[in-house]
């Protein structure tokens, strides 16, 4: 907390302020005053505590104002990757993203994350990004008996990917890339920094099948290198490198 | 005792259009390395034709003349009207692929690309390697200096 904030608040308390959130709706039986699928924006003005979380604004309108209003969150820390969401047209986590960070002086718009069908208001229909997901083989592939014990590596070996181990599946990135956005063949960036986790993991043996995928036509060649997923993803995993990575190891042969 | 799951193979992947093996790699390495050669020849162009000697005033028949009278100004321009419109080309295939979704549009999209490319590929081609600086009954005045020797 600032200085300033503390010194014009009796100590303990946590100052307080109005915010107007516009959050974009979408009703797929329709409303009394919207048709059904139709998109509106829609302005609740509340009251929130300077250490409140968007997460915490989207609560207390769902439910003390309007208990329509439809959006996922699970484990509210930033981990289970359920809340992205579009906020100030940004992609970020609902609960990670502070309300006082956002200038509540002016209104936070709040969108679902682009690309990806509205089921109903902040609700995508995140199937098409797990199909991806699961095109790149996201589990172990290994030739030979299973070992007694666990299979070891050493620390440089963990350390090659262990930034792409840090995604939570959130699709903030996937949401962000402008190439998804207008092609629905595109992988996206999440399921390259799937196929990157495993891919440069010494245990693995199915790399090869995994690049093989990623050559096609839907592929990382698609990447234009904006670095949207880059700025996008709530856990700072470097994704335009991954996919970089990926490139050189289908241009090199090495991996 | 308790055995893992054995995970089976994923159902076949679904595609339309597959490419041919390693063909958007080749497409991708093209774009980065024409890229680079043709910031080359851009830049070389425009320094030579607007920055060095009397700048933009100098353009005229008799200059272009007598660039292309030169085999290296010849090849160089050859070289940068076939790498641009490639790489033009390219990238215009590949925001077609972006957003054109349906097949008959993609593939009329693509056949106009393509016939386009091969024109102005073909006819620039041909102006320049079967130039003639010094044309019969020209004004010697507009003509580069050499042409009164190969007339005389």
């Amino acid at each position: 907390m600032t200085a300033t904030a503390e010194a014009s608040t009796p100590a303990g308390e946590v100052p307080s302020f109005e915010v107007t959130l516009r959050i974009r709706r979408m009703n797929p039986e329709g409303t009394s005053e919207h048709g059904a699928g139709e998109e509106y924006w829609e302005e609740f003005r509340i009251q929130a505590h300077a250490t409140d979380r968007v997460l915490d604004a989207l609560h207390k309108v769902k439910w003390d104002v309007d208990g329509s209003l439809a959006f996922r969150r699970s484990c509210a820390h930033g981990v289970c990757g359920s809340d992205a969401m579009r906020i100030n047209a940004r992609n970020r986590l609902a609960c990670k993203t502070l309300l006082k960070d956002l200038n509540p002086a002016k209104p936070i718009l709040i969108e679902p994350i682009k690309g990806l069908p509205v089921e109903k208001d902040l609700i995508v229909d995140m199937e098409p990004f797990f199909a991806s997901y699961r095109e790149i083989m996201p589990f172990l592939m290994t030739s030979g008996p299973a070992p007694e014990r666990e299979r070891l590596q050493t620390p440089a070996e963990r350390e090659r990917y262990d930034d792409t181990t840090k995604c939570i599946m959130c699709a903030a990135c996937t949401s962000a890339c402008p190439v998804f956005w207008t092609d629905g063949q595109f992988f996206g960036p999440q399921a390259i920094v799937g196929a990157h986790r495993f891919i440069f993991d010494s245990r693995d043996e199915g790399q090869w099948d995994r690049l093989e995928i990623l050559n096609d036509k839907a592929g990382v060649w698609k990447c234009r290198t904006a670095f949207n997923c880059t700025e996008a993803c709530p856990r700072g995993i470097e994704v335009t490198k991954a996919i970089s990575e990926v490139k050189k190891a289908l241009n090199t042969g090495e991996i | 005792m308790m055995t893992a799951p054995q995970l089976s193979a994923p159902h076949e992947r679904i595609r339309t259009g597959r490419m041919r093996h390693n063909a958007e790699r080749w497409s991708w390495m093209f774009m980065r390395i024409s890229g680079a050669i043709l910031m080359l020849l851009i830049f070389t162009h425009l320094i030579v034709n607007l920055v060095l000697g009397e700048g933009v005033s100098q353009i005229d028949f008799a200059f272009v003349a007598g660039k292309w009278a030169a085999w290296y100004w010849q090849v160089a321009d050859f070289l940068m009207l076939v790498l641009a419109l490639i790489h033009g080309g390219n990238g215009m295939r590949l925001l077609i692929n972006d957003y054109a979704h349906r097949t008959t549009t993609r593939k009329v999209l693509h056949s106009v690309l393509g016939v386009a490319v091969v024109a102005v590929i073909v006819l620039g081609s041909l102006v320049i390697w079967t130039f003639d600086p010094c044309p019969v009954d020209a004004d010697p005045s507009l003509l580069p200096g050499f042409c009164a020797s190969v007339a005389g």
